[in-house]
């Protein structure tokens, strides 16, 4: 019985790794098939942008990631994998000479705390509306949600963020403009508090623009449920209405949830990195959002690299979850 | 009933796109044409959606704007069809070694984040043009349609009309053309509509990020400049109407879909569902 448990996991794994070793292989190739050679092209829209020459230290930085014309296409794959496996990534260059590694290790925890945060609400939030819509499906409440969740789903995040950040920032003035905290109480007893408050926002549009498409998928799967023998079964045994919704209907209907948060993480993440930028969220969209601006070539590689990493660990927990709920996988292994 | 309203949302938006230029000229608005007597003014007689800070017209701006986000669009939406058809259908007919490898292949597209990597490729590519970010969005955005083709087209493999056609001995590409890809009509419909808004929205998401040419107009474009300025003065008529259109065309696509869904899927029907409970009490 563990056995299937342990080789659809070890399939798994074997699939990420494999995953990620592309996005770090498509990570080095891109910059590399724009035509002529990467570091020179970079130094010279650098030089473009800013107007003045790039310092020589900059230079170097870029040629480290980008790689050195002169040597192989092959030793320079080879030196960059060993950089990342150290998790060097290179120096930023619009904020020469601070490591990519030490901005993203900077703006990591706020990110993942927002959109950890604010993926597991969305996703309670809007399974449990799909449960209540899906079990009478034509329904009020149905009736209320499908549209108005069809219609979120179609709003960019960010437009929300910015409505947001006009009414509730602007116009009334209840929570502040943007940033992570409140820079007078670094450090002092306050700083969780304001860390709290200058979330509010974020974490709400995101919630706010995220939840619809949990519900519909959530819903659509419970209709199909709903009508199968088991829930008729269930219901003729004279079990109460809550233990049905629940335990027979709502718990078979969930498996796609989980697959198909493969699918929605990215999206999610997307969407959170605009809003961090709305709000001025000292996280790895604000980074995002600097390096794309200042054409920071090492920096947008290192955010790429990390999103895409993270996404995948995501994607593994939430197949190891798939796992412990899905029976099949104990004997199947597939 | 929904459905119609979606379609008639869809088609509004298309007129607009393909007669806009002219519609802007009927009007006497253009969406570079600077009125300096009406800077930053709100919704009025002369400038119905107002103007922006530089003493532009918004809705000049926002029906130039529908051209570029529909091209986009719909050049990503056909691309990702043509892409997810191609790697589905074929994955799932063929089967075997040829579904291994083009499966993983999806699997693989379906787990890497859109937005980082069209970013990293666009920030890269020199020229940001609409029709450039619509094929760079299109790359990249057509594995979930592809896993559910090949799904389908599985189903559909192992049924009797198509084992009878097999064993008449009817040609490969005449079982894909002819008997397979005409049941899959409906996915790869609702597929369309599906990535047309996702690519839009992407647009819109990059555009926001800095990345689309200059002298561009879409609906992105137009929050990105009112981002900058309009929110602190307060010109909501310059960054609520390019998200709204974008979220109206969104629930469009989606109402159509719910249409399909419930042509493919009865049990999602939900006036039939109805209509039973009202003839049982």
């Amino acid at each position: 019985m563990k056995q299937g448990r342990w080789r659809f996991l070890t399939k798994r794994v074997a699939f990420y790794l494999a995953t990620s070793w592309s996005a770090i292989t498509l990570n080095f190739l891109i910059p590399r098939l724009m035509p002529g050679d990467p570091s020179s092209v970079i130094v010279r829209q650098l030089q473009r942008q800013s107007g003045e020459s790039v310092s020589p230290e900059a230079v170097a930085a870029i040629q480290k990631l980008f790689g050195d014309p002169r040597a192989g296409l092959l030793q320079q794959y080879w030196d960059y994998l060993v950089s990342i496996a150290r998790l060097d990534f290179g120096l930023s260059v619009s904020r020469f000479p601070t490591p990519v590694g030490e901005l993203l290790a900077e703006g990591l925890p706020w990110t993942l705390m927002l959109v950890g945060a604010t993926t597991v609400v969305a996703f309670v939030l809007g399974t449990g509306l799909g449960i209540a819509a899906g079990w009478k499906p034509g329904g009020r409440l149905d009736g209320f949600l499908s549209p108005l969740s069809t219609f979120l789903t179609a709003v960019p995040y960010f437009w929300v963020a910015l409505i947001a950040l006009y009414v509730f920032g602007l116009v009334l003035g209840w929570f502040p403009l943007g940033g992570g905290y409140d820079p007078d109480l670094y450090g002092r007893p306050g700083f969780v508090g304001s860390v709290l408050e200058y979330m509010v926002m974020p974490a709400t549009t995101i919630v706010f623009s995220a939840f619809g498409g949990w519900l519909l998928g959530m819903r659509n799967m419970m209709i199909t449920t709903v009508s199968e023998d088991y829930v008729l079964l269930g219901k003729a045994k004279g079990l109460s209405a809550g233990r049905v919704m629940f335990r027979y209907a709502a718990r078979n209907a969930l498996l796609p949830s989980v697959t198909g948060f493969a699918m929605a993480i990215g999206g999610v993440l997307g969407g959170a990195l605009l809003t961090e930028i709305v709000f001025s969220y000292p996280g790895i969209g604000y980074l995002l959002y600097d390096a794309v601006s200042k054409r920071d070539y090492p920096l947008m590689q290192g955010v790429f690299l990390l999103t895409t990493l993270t996404v995948l660990l995501a994607n593994f927990v939430a197949d190891s979850v798939y796992v412990m709920i899905d029976p099949r996988t104990r004997e199947a292994g597939r | 009933m929904k459905v119609r309203i979606g379609i008639g949302i869809i088609v509004f938006f298309s007129v607009i796109a393909i007669i806009g230029p002219w519609l802007n000229d009927l009007m006497g608005i253009g969406p570079w044409k600077i009125d300096y007597d009406a800077i930053a003014e709100p919704p009025g007689a002369g400038h119905l959606l107002g103007t922006t800070s530089q003493g532009t017209d918004v809705l000049a701006q926002m029906i130039a704007g529908t051209r570029n986000s529909m091209v986009v669009g719909s050049v990503a939406g056909v691309i990702g069809v043509i892409l997810s058809v191609v790697v589905g259908v074929t994955a799932g007919f063929f089967g075997g070694k040829v579904d291994a490898v083009l499966s993983f292949v999806t699997n693989m597209f379906l787990v890497l984040p859109v937005l980082p990597l069209t970013l990293i490729v666009a920030g890269y590519v020199q020229d940001t043009g609409p029709i450039t970010i619509a094929l760079i969005i299109g790359l990249f955005g057509w594995a979930a349609g592809a896993r559910t083709l090949r799904a389908q087209t599985l189903s559909l493999r192992g049924r009797d009309f198509v084992m009878a056609m097999r064993m008449i001995g009817e040609s490969k590409p005449r079982m894909i053309f002819v008997e397979v890809l005409p049941h899959l009509a409906g996915w790869i419909s609702a597929m369309f509509l599906h990535l047309v808004l996702a690519a839009i929205l992407a647009e819109a998401g990059l555009a926001f990020l800095g990345v689309s040419s200059a002298d561009t107009i879409s609906w992105g474009t137009v929050i990105d400049q009112a981002r900058q300025v309009a929110l602190l003065n307060g010109m909501w008529w310059w960054f609520v109407p390019p998200g709204l259109c974008i979220a109206l065309l969104g629930t469009a696509t989606g109402l159509v879909n719910f249409g399909i869904d419930e042509v493919m899927n009865p049990r999602l029907r939900t006036a039939d569902i109805k209509a039973m409970r009202k003839a049982l009490a």
